[in-house]
């Protein structure tokens, strides 16, 4: 039979945390967000289907989401590797390299976006060598998705990192012992209890991206239509005092993404239970 | 393990909050005898009010005894506006277009008629839109027509996030118009057709000119005159040279004092004298030094070396700033026309 007091869980203070976390919540998002939701009342409803229709809406929404998932998903990998080498194996310098993983965090976007931009453009480093294969990276997508995946890495690493290590290898060498391959440890042993985490680090990751304005304006060259970011477009509303215009783009952007993360934590949910 | 890891982004997070919370909690007081001015500004000001600040502080205590601190804000000239429409208490404003301090006024924060408050349109100083090239200038650019020549290669912000480039933006449409007598389509064709040499569009004017000049990307930078100058000197005249249209637009950057926040914080006086120092001989000075065309007759002589006279049209041309704003750079405009077409 279980108690009250075991239900609340060992420490005290449900009532005063729980106070706290409801006021916190409020102040910090459900306020700001309805706020929101205010401020594009101004519009009738044909003139939100107008905004939301509107070619040039459209085309943000397009560059926005896609190189957002291209990032996320490349970021899967290359975090899901990086966890890898961190947690199963020591050198010299790794927690160096361990901490050096959080930097995008820290580092303001605006900064990222500038540094990439003059390292990828025709006449940076490695832009300079690219530009003769025919690889344009700066003011292109592929420049929004790098911007992108330099900003993501962190989440996937971070959320992998845990998991794997407590992942034990006695699993992986009992999978030997029974006679599977390297590859097919991976795939049937590894991989399935890394998918949840994978998952919630791509679903974070791409969140992020979508979002994100500082550090990709500077590399994504911002044309109409071709490389102009959601975000960007709710910048030049506001910049020409449309308050409503920019929250209706908002308000459609956090929708998509709202229903995008749900559809994920559905899935994320039920591959816990079948990875149990 | 991973919920111990958000429990510590939570903790940090509201460590975080309570420490800004508490920053903010201890702001100044101040005392009887000294007093406090915001200005709000854009982007390329920086320097110039830097300068102005010092001399303006000196004339005022010498004057009433008083001492003044003024305190800076800079950005983009629409971000700036939004900050002062949703509660920035500044007590004067010096953006980059007359449209942004309308939409202050249109928020009641600013009395009706604050252009003819001050002198020559509340304009202390003006400027103009020139072309920066590449030393030599390699491509042989001379005047607007050679921007949409073969695959010559533009730089200039988008108009519609920078306050700055709608002026770069007018500017080509005015030469348009008065190169074909007066017609619209002809103007807006040519402008049309400068806009797909733009092979970046930044959001802002300080953005535009590293593109420019740190990518080297493009042949030629529109840019305001004092922008141009403050990167001839700043980068070496080795590396760019200006070049001047035959004619191009007035760029007048008006000024405003913000009357419901001085009247509240009792700063009206100082605010004032503020801005008419600046039409003094001093300000006019300091202005012409940074870069910024003086409009007092005197110091126009004396700088006539560094601005070069070229024929100038103002922004009266195209029915003030609400109609070009509405006609060009509102949502579906001619503007948003040179990008999706048939619409």
């Amino acid at each position: 039979m279980k108690t009250i007091a075991t239900k609340r869980g060992v420490l005290p203070g449900f009532g005063l945390t729980m106070g706290y976390s409801v006021l916190y919540l409020s102040l910090v998002v459900l306020i700001p967000l309805s706020a929101l939701l205010l401020n594009s009342t101004g519009l009738t409803w044909g003139k939100f289907w107008d905004i939301a229709t509107d070619a040039r809406v459209l085309a943000s929404f397009k560059v926005s989401f896609l190189t957002a998932a291209a990032a996320g998903l490349i970021d899967a990998v290359l975090g899901l590797l990086l966890a890898w080498v961190l947690v199963r194996y020591d050198f010299p310098g790794k927690s160096i390299f361990d901490a050096m993983i959080d930097l995008p965090f820290a580092l303001p976007t605006a900064v990222a976006g500038v540094s990439l931009t003059a390292i990828y453009s025709d006449k940076g480093w490695i832009g300079s060598l690219l530009e003769p294969l025919g690889i344009q990276v700066a003011y292109t997508p592929i420049g929004i998705t790098l911007a992108l995946m330099f900003i993501g890495i962190p989440f996937v690493v971070r959320t992998v990192q845990p998991v794997l290590e407590e992942l034990e290898s006695e699993v992986e060498e009992a999978a030997a012992t029974l006679g599977s391959g390297r590859v097919r440890t991976f795939l049937v042993v590894v991989l399935p209890q890394l998918y949840p985490a994978l998952l919630t680090g791509f679903a974070l990751a791409f969140s992020r991206g979508i979002g994100e304005y500082g550090s990709v304006v500077f590399i994504s060259g911002n044309m109409p239509m071709k490389t102009e970011i959601a975000p960007l477009l709710i910048m030049s509303k506001l910049e020409q005092f449309d308050y409503a215009g920019a929250t209706a783009v908002a308000l459609l952007l956090l929708m998509i993404s709202f229903l995008l993360m749900l559809i994920i934590n559905t899935l994320q949910h039920r591959l816990r239970k079948t990875a149990r | 393990m991973k919920r111990g890891f958000k429990r510590g982004i939570v903790v940090s997070l509201v460590l975080a909050m309570s420490m800004v919370t508490a920053a903010c909690g201890s702001s100044s007081g101040k005392s009887d005898n000294s007093v406090e001015l915001l200005n709000v500004s854009y982007d390329p000001t920086r320097e110039l009010y830097e300068s102005y600040n010092k001399a303006f502080s000196a004339y005022w205590e010498k004057e009433k005894g008083q001492k003044v601190t003024i305190k800076q804000s800079h950005g983009g000239s629409g971000k700036q506006g939004r900050a002062v429409i949703d509660g920035l208490k500044a007590d004067v404003v010096t953006l980059a277009l007359g449209y942004d301090i309308d939409a202050i006024q249109k928020k009641g924060l600013i009395n009706k008629g604050w252009q003819s408050k001050f002198e020559k349109n509340s304009s202390p100083y003006t400027s103009t839109i020139v072309f920066l090239v590449r030393k030599g200038n390699p491509k042989g650019i001379k005047d607007w027509n050679d921007l949409i020549k073969g695959d010559i290669k533009v730089i200039t912000p988008n108009p519609k996030t920078s306050g700055g480039a709608r002026w770069n933006y007018l500017a080509a449409w005015g030469y348009a118009l008065h190169h074909n007598n007066n017609d619209q389509n002809k103007a807006k064709e040519f402008v049309q057709q400068l806009y797909q040499h733009v092979p970046v569009l930044d959001t802002g004017a300080r953005g535009a000119t590293t593109t420019f000049v740190e990518r080297e990307i493009g042949d030629v930078l529109i840019a305001w005159e004092n922008e141009a100058l403050l990167s001839v000197k700043q980068l070496g005249p080795d590396k760019l040279d200006i070049v001047y249209p035959s004619e191009s637009i007035l760029a007048e950057p008006p000024v405003a004092v913000v009357d419901k926040n001085v009247d509240k914080k009792g700063t009206r006086e100082v605010a004032e004298a503020y801005l008419k120092y600046l039409y003094s001989e001093e300000g006019q000075k300091i202005a012409a030094e940074n870069f910024y065309r003086p409009t007092l007759e005197s110091l126009k002589e004396k700088y006539k070396d560094t601005f070069k006279d070229i024929k100038l049209f103002t922004i009266d041309e195209f029915g003030g700033w609400a109609k070009a704003q509405a006609e060009h750079f509102s949502d579906g405009g001619v503007f948003d026309q040179i990008y999706v077409p048939g619409k």
